[in-house]
């Protein structure tokens, strides 16, 4: 793609023409996978709305797609579910901003010190092991039932993919690269700054991608444990209330909120690495 | 003439980890005049890069002294450029900005760089390629901006390492009579690794043939002819008889006719 439109330029009149079907079929292309998606939504929720009708099933045993989407409609209309997603994406946000540069700087750290590395590694995985389940609590008696402890489990769960990935990215780089900036007498911020860096960036964002999404099952585990708001807190509320379209409707809220978050990450991959989508 | 680069009964063996050490460069004494072209032949293996990342500074010799103008070599040094023996581009700078490493590196002033490296792009056949990434262009293109690298900054000396080896016949001598301009423009000293005998005979004032491993040098020859030499020098008797010679030294290197192992 990148070669394609650098060449365009230098290209006849006649041959940019002929171009031109060619872009417009890649659009249909492109276009496909969204459209059978949206197929095999329609037909899951047919099925599942002829299911219910004709069994009979009870509201607060399975509800219905129509009952569902009206609750949806009537949440979002009503601003109570747009007020806690707002709530909700802060917390992955904040809480995955501070994980990532957290994870980004301890990898920096572990791979310019091997001392550093040997002490330090232990710990972190020790404390990733633990359940962030089992931490939740005492996040809440520390920080309180406000966006703060929610913000410090995302932080603390989203840390360590980045953190992981930064480490094998940063010692994955081309020895002959370096070899190259040493040989330019490149200093040892120079061969991070040219070399190993711009090479670690597709693991990064891989990490990033794995944080992304543990980020958003955080959010909402912090926010069950003790909350005042957020997309968690309202579930846990419908589900008492056993109005169990609201809690449909918060999941499928949730779902489109995960898959949004990652794709905006793989977008912004997919610019920054572009050199590596190929080979 | 002054010495550019000289090795003075250089050893370097490496030692890695748990297995026998290896002896690549033993006892090489080689004295490199200023602005002198001399290539450098011998058996694969035979240590000839490694004489190369001495010089370069980034392998440390475990004997004997190694100067650049007068210098001892510890460290890289500014006004060395090296062609490695694949290109080590980096895939996500742009050709121009490849090229243009050294003088981000370096620091040089970059319009001056620009121009150089603009130049020296369309001397190198590379002309409209300046803002294509490296994945874009054929293995022998990307060697080709790997040797424009080398030059951007200007550098005194030169080590190229089979530089051409990746390059098609033709290709191959074109820019062997570029490299020969290029040289009697801005006399530089190069230092010029090849398997290649025509190679060496066509380019280098001299010929040095180093044997199999412990690389030590056998064979120290001369070639006077005038320049500039074209293809057609090649079948001149001159030529041939200097072939011969380094032909019956790399015989001896390899222990086996090298016929059959050089092309
Ligand atoms: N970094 C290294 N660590 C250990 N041994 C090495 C290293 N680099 C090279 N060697 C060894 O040193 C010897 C000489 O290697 P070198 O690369 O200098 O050969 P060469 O003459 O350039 O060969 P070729 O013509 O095939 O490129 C080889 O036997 C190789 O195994
Ligand atoms: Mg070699």
């Amino acid at each position: 793609m990148a070669l394609q439109s650098k060449i365009e330029p230098s290209l006849s009149e006649g041959e940019i023409e002929a171009a031109r079907p060619l872009r417009s079929a890649r659009f249909v292309r492109r276009l496909r996978p969204v459209v059978e998606v949206l197929a095999s939504v329609v037909v899951v929720m047919s099925v599942w709305e002829m299911v219910i009708r004709f069994f009979d099933v009870q509201p607060f045993i399975f509800p219905a797609p129509s009952a569902v989407l009206a609750s949806l409609w009537s949440g979002l209309a009503s601003g109570k579910y747009i007020f806690a997603l707002g709530v909700t994406l802060s917390e992955i946000l904040i809480g995955c901003t501070v994980g990532t540069v957290a994870g980004l700087l301890i990898a920096a750290m572990m791979v310019s010190s091997k001392l550093a590395h040997r002490v330090v590694y232990p710990w972190i995985v020790g404390v990733q092991t633990i359940p962030k389940v089992a931490i939740a609590p005492l996040m809440l008696v520390w920080f309180g039932f406000g966006i703060e402890s929610k913000i410090l489990i995302v932080a603390l769960t989203s840390m360590f993919p980045v953190m992981v990935n930064t480490i094998a990215g940063l010692s994955s780089t081309d020895r002959d690269q370096v070899a190259l900036l040493r040989a330019l007498c490149g200093s040892r911020l120079q061969v991070l700054r040219y070399v190993q860096l711009p090479a670690a960036l597709p693991y990064i964002f891989a990490g990033l991608n794995t944080a992304i999404v543990l980020a958003v099952i955080a959010a909402i585990v912090g926010e069950f444990v003790g909350s005042r708001a957020g997309i968690g807190f309202l579930i846990l509320q419908a589900n008492f209330a056993l109005d169990l379209a609201a809690v449909f409707a918060l999941l499928t809220l949730l779902g489109a909120l995960g898959v949004t978050l990652s794709s905006c990450v793989r977008m912004v991959e997919n610019r920054v690495c572009f050199w590596n989508r190929r080979n | 003439m002054v010495a550019s680069l000289e090795f003075k009964d250089v050893n370097l063996t490496y030692q890695v980890d748990g297995r026998a050490p290896v002896n690549a460069v033993c006892g090489v004494s080689l004295s490199i005049g200023d602005g002198e072209f001399v290539a450098v032949v011998g058996p694969s293996g035979c240590g000839k890069s490694s004489l190369l990342k001495l010089a370069l500074g980034l392998e440390m010799k475990t004997g004997g002294t190694i100067h650049i103008g007068g210098d001892e070599v510890e460290k890289p040094r500014r006004d060395v450029g090296v062609v490695f023996q694949s290109p080590v581009l980096l895939p996500w700078r742009t050709i121009l900005q490849n090229v243009l490493l050294p003088a981000d590196v370096l620091k040089l002033p970059k319009a001056e760089a620009s121009r150089n490296a603009m130049d020296l792009l369309a001397l190198a056949g590379l002309k409209g390629f300046e803002e294509a990434y490296p994945h874009e262009l054929s293995g022998g293109m990307q060697q080709r901006a790997g040797i424009v690298r080398a030059l951007v900054h200007d550098p005194r000396v030169l080590l190229m390492d089979e530089p051409f080896a990746a390059l098609d016949a033709l290709t191959r001598e074109t820019m062997s009579i570029e490299l020969q301009r290029i040289w009697m423009a801005r006399r530089k000293t190069i230092v010029f690794v090849t398997h290649n005998i025509s190679e060496a005979v066509l380019l280098a004032d001299r010929i040095v043939v180093m044997s199999a491993r412990p690389g030590r040098i056998i064979s120290d020859l001369q070639n006077p002819e005038p320049r500039p030499r074209d293809i057609r020098f090649l079948s001149q008797p001159a030529a041939s008889e200097l072939s011969g010679k380094i032909r019956e030294s790399l015989d001896r290197a390899y222990g086996i006719p090298a016929r059959e192992l050089v092309a």
